[in-house]
């Protein structure tokens, strides 16, 4: 079956735009096909800095033809509903029809509609134009005499040739003949810029890669992309290096030529004094060039590696002295940068945070730091830091932000604060929490385990989140402009991964206190830790966990202690894995929809304790006492917040409540005795909610 | 190129260099004008790119524009960080089809070889909130180095670009010391002599470099400044509306430059006011805003003229 080849070869587009626009090329052209039932074998899309291909191979030659019969009016009716039929069917005579004989409703006109499939080719020629003028770049433009006039196309950046063949394997492939925006689809485009700027005529997919290649052009990103590292990799190796292997640039790079060259250069040794992220963000942001290191140190080399996009006659030697003078001159600036921040003591810097707006309803960042610091001499004593080391940590964390080096890569704050408070001699914890206190940034950043970096990172994060909270700009579907998800799942996983013991809500309370506008401050600690009820949800979910657990145990009321929360969500998990587990969540289940049932015809509830006197069924008494055992052990437990044991001490009620509802009619026709027994499973829900509101576990 | 004597070699002289893009792009008919005899912070400031790049009709030109930048002056202590530079500015309306090849034969002509070189295009949207202006394009990278800036404007003094130009950007001084392989911008050599002969970017430029950054840093009369500020607004203003005509049943405009030039002054006031750190960060955006609404109210001037409007 025939194959498609589509090229839209363009002036630079942007790297970071290229992997999207390949897939949405991808897309657009498969539905379009689909929706026109013309279902393909596979599809592939590519993107180069200049280009952007795809081929879609095994589409059938034509559509299908579509053939329908319809059924039409009564023969002899009335001659209207006759001549609207003709026209509806576009039938010449009521002749052509069929008829077609019902036996109950006697003989009807029928209409067998064909209409014959177009050749794919001509479908393409009318999608093709469509998607390429609706192409959705994030960002577009006009270009060129056309730009005068209205409508005229915009593209990423001026869109100068497009390849479009189709055709099968065996024969040369046709042009789907179209024109946009005045370029006529054809099957020439052109090679590398510089190395074979020549035209190339192309016809099917293999020979367009090939012959790109051979003109120096490598189609796929990702063959690009290991290029760019193999070869990187294999010039650091040679001179007894290893590379820092980045992907993140490895991928930028990819979309920045067509023909990667890695080149190696070098810089002065001097600048190795910088510290070595410094160095690496000087030449990876400004040059996009990668650094390598010292396999036996594991410190940086004074060595870069470059990609270029040319095979130079000289054989690269000017592309290096090149790049060697542009990294000389920024790390130069880094230098300076870096020795200027280390004349000034961190906290002298502060001062300048009174002219700093955090945010204009929440005061300057020198009233943010001063919370903070209030906030971690209560919070320290309860994570185990010492006091004075998280007061004097919380001073400093920030002040690097008014650094000069921080200024230049804002991606190094914290860091940069940890190296300048050991320049200062500050012990290593308090230095070690400039850098810390920002973690974790996500689910899969590190989480701090010195005291007085989670001192901090905690004071820092309920600080932002009661802060928002309090001025109401709380996260809103997929807005959350000051990050509170992130913040908020930091506290979770500091709490949990550190196993710490802490009153949530308190420490939230005592944050308030410091906010300068209080209104509204009951409720805030409530709506809070609903919003920590739904991250940690979300991260238990991440973790395999069941988020309807994560409500059962929130549903019991006043849980701000999350550590708790946490353990008791993998105790009832565990608990729900086994049989006992299963039938007690069925026996519980059945008991509160009976109950719901019962309390709804009775307009009452049944609360209170039921009259041991009223039992008439041995069965009725088990229940009574294992539930009494039950709620005596398994609160007794809890209490040691030893929540597998009261599992195990919930298991046991599971035979009396089997048994129960085996052997027991609730309704029974004497109303004491089916109050009480309502009662009686009203304990049960009672005693289950020692460890969580099983009403809300599904299943 | 043989012709030319040694002294007047892109890569041996300053001004060579300048004469080399001026006239390479004089061959691809661009008229080559003199600088703006206002001071301006970049390049497009000049009317022959802003108010040039609206309306319909064709425009080709080149030029150097000394770029005044006060807060970029470091006493000439910076190796290539100066508060007065000079951009080289070329634009074409429309954008030819084939701009991208004149600027790389552009670089070839001041002796960039792309065989050697690795000349890339990299994202860069350009947008002067002063101007009401926005553009795609790239910096062009030459081995690692930014050398210039490519734009295609779509839109200028917030009037859509129809058709749109081609903007070229040139950084004279950074060009100049790659091609000469100096490392000190003062040490650029100037008139390609040698010798007692030998005027240095340094002999033209330190003392100015110094002098103007005591000025723009420490001296420049903001009292005087603030004043200016609000004589230009009011005239620029003033002017705009003095000029408006009706001529049979369309307007017309007929002092659309005059009143540019006070939208000129004003921005560049705004610049030295910012140096002297006399405005605060909330300040800043309004007088940015002011600016941008004048430039546009010169834009919609410009193209009810004769050169700016249709036929």
């Amino acid at each position: 079956m025939p194959d498609l080849l589509l090229e839209l070869f363009s002036e630079e587009i942007p790297a970071r735009m290229q992997a999207k626009a390949a897939d949405d090329l991808r897309r657009m052209v498969t539905d379009k096909l689909v929706a026109e039932g013309l279902v393909y074998e596979g599809a592939k899309a590519f993107a180069t800095p200049r280009r952007l291909a795809l081929t879609v191979h095994g589409i059938p030659q034509r559509q299908s033809d579509l053939k329908e019969e319809r059924r039409g009016p009564r023969v002899g009716g009335p001659d209207a509903a006759i001549q609207g039929f003709l026209k509806a069917t576009g039938l010449a005579r009521i002749e052509d029809a069929k008829i077609q004989t019902d036996p109950k409703k006697g003989d009807f006109y029928i209409a067998l509609i064909e209409k014959p499939g177009r050749a794919t080719i001509d479908v393409l020629a009318e999608v093709l134009p469509v998607i390429i003028r609706t192409f959705p770049w994030p960002k577009s433009m006009r270009w060129g005499e056309r730009s005068a006039k209205s409508g005229s196309l915009s593209w990423v950046r001026p869109l100068h040739s497009i390849i479009a063949t189709f055709g099968p394997e065996t024969e040369d492939p046709d042009v789907v003949k179209f024109v946009v925006d005045g370029i006529e689809a054809g099957q020439t485009t052109h090679g590398h810029r510089f190395l074979a700027p020549a035209a190339i005529s192309v016809r099917r997919f293999e020979d367009y890669e090939a012959k790109l290649k051979a003109a120096k052009v490598v189609l796929d990103a990702q063959a690009r992309k290991d290029i760019i590292l193999e070869d990187a990799k294999e010039l650091a190796f040679a001179q007894g290096f290893e590379l820092v292997e980045d992907q993140v640039l490895a991928d930028e790079v990819a979309g920045l030529v067509e023909w990667p060259v890695a080149l190696m250069g070098s810089f002065e040794k001097e600048y190795l004094s910088i510290p070595d992220e410094v160095i690496r963000a000087t030449i990876r942001n400004n040059q996009k060039c990668f650094v390598v290191r010292d396999p036996k140190t594991g410190k940086l080399a004074n060595k870069f590696i470059l990609t270029a996009n040319i095979e130079a006659t000289d054989g690269g030697k000017v592309i290096i002295s090149g790049n060697e003078r542009v990294i000389h001159a920024r790390l130069s600036d880094a230098k300076f940068f870096y020795e200027t921040d280390l004349k000034t003591k961190l906290e002298s810097r502060l001062p300048k945070f009174e002219q700093i707006v955090f945010h204009e309803k929440l005061g300057t960042q020198a009233e943010r730091i001063k919370r903070i610091e209030r906030l971690v001499a209560e919070i320290a004593p309860l994570v185990g830091a010492d006091v004075e080391k998280a007061k004097r940590a919380a001073h400093l964390a920030k002040a690097d932000l008014l650094t000069e080096v921080v200024g230049e890569f804002p991606e190094l704050q914290g860091l940069m604060g940890k190296y300048y408070a050991q320049a200062q001699g500050e012990d290593a914890s308090v230095a070690a929490a400039s850098e810390d206190h920002y973690k974790p940034q996500g689910p899969a950043d590190r989480v701090p385990t010195d005291q007085v970096s989670v001192a901090v990172a905690l004071a820092d994060k309920i600080d932002t989140l009661v802060g928002f909270w309090a001025i109401d700009e709380k996260p809103t579907g997929s807005k959350d402009p000051y990050a509170l998800r992130r913040a908020a799942l930091g506290v979770i996983r500091l709490i949990v991964d550190n196993a710490l013991r802490l009153p949530i809500l308190n420490v939230a309370k005592s944050a308030l206190g410091g906010l300068p506008k209080k209104d509204d401050a009951q409720k805030l600690p409530d709506d809070l830790l609903a919003f920590f009820a739904d991250r940690l949800k979300v991260q238990l979910r991440d973790q395999g966990a069941r988020h309807d657990l994560v409500d059962a145990v929130f549903a019991l009321g006043g849980q701000d202690d999350l550590l708790l929360v946490v353990r008791r969500v993998e105790a009832l998990g565990k608990f729900l894995d086994t049989d006992d587990g299963k039938n007690l969540l069925a026996g519980t289940k059945r008991a509160s929809n009976i109950l719901a049932i019962e309390e709804k015809k009775d307009k009452r509830t049944f609360d209170g304790a039921p009259d041991a006197g009223l039992y008439a069924l041995p069965e009725e008494k088990a229940l009574a006492k294992a539930i009494d055992q039950v709620k005596s052990e398994a609160g007794a437990a809890v209490q040691k917040e030893d929540f597998a044991a009261a599992m195990s001490a919930m298991a046991k009620l599971r035979p009396a409540v089997d048994a129960f509802f085996d052997k027991v009619k609730v309704n029974d026709d004497e109303p004491k005795v089916r109050e009480n027994r309502l009662k009686l499973l009203n304990e049960i829900r009672a005693a289950t909610r020692a460890v969580a509101d099983f009403s809300k576990i599904e299943g | 190129m043989d012709a030319l004597p040694d002294h007047m070699r892109p890569e041996r002289s300053f001004q060579g260099f300048i004469l080399a893009l001026q006239r390479f792009w004089a061959e691809q008919g661009c008229v080559i004008l003199q600088p703006y005899d206002m001071e301006m912070g970049a390049g497009t400031f000049h009317p022959a790119t802003t108010l040039r790049a609206l309306g319909p009709k064709r425009w080709n030109a080149a030029y150097v524009q000394p770029s005044r930048r006060p807060k970029d002056g470091r006493y000439g202590e910076n190796p290539n960080r100066m508060q007065h530079y000079y951009q080289f500015q070329v634009i074409m309306k429309p954008s030819p089809p084939n701009l991208q090849d004149l600027y790389l034969k552009s670089l070839a002509a001041i002796g960039i070889d792309s065989g050697v070189h690795d000349i890339r295009f990299v994202e860069d949207d350009w947008e002067s909130p002063t101007l009401g202006a926005w553009g795609l394009g790239w910096e062009c990278w030459c081995d690692g180095m930014e050398v210039s800036q490519f734009t295609y404007f779509q839109q200028v003094a917030g009037v859509e670009c129809a058709p749109v130009s081609g903007e070229l950007t040139y950084g004279l001084e950074r060009l100049a010391m790659y091609v000469q392989g100096v490392d000190r911008v003062y040490d650029l050599n100037f008139n390609g002599r040698e010798g007692a002969d030998k005027v240095t970017y340094g002999d033209v430029f330190l003392q100015a470099e110094q002098e103007y950054s005591r000025h723009n840093f420490e001296h420049a009369d903001t009292a005087m400044l603030f004043e200016q500020f609000r004589m230009a607004e009011d005239a620029c203003k003033k002017y705009l509306a003095a000029g408006w005509r009706e001529a049979g049943n369309q307007k017309e405009h007929l002092m659309a430059l005059p009143a540019y030039d006070q939208c000129i002054k004003a921005s560049h006031v705004f610049n030295l006011l910012d140096a002297r750190g006399v405005i605060s960060v909330t300040e800043r955006q309004s007088y940015i805003m002011r600016v941008r609404e004048l430039a546009k109210a010169c834009g919609e001037a410009w193209v009810h003229t004769e050169a700016g409007r249709a036929v």
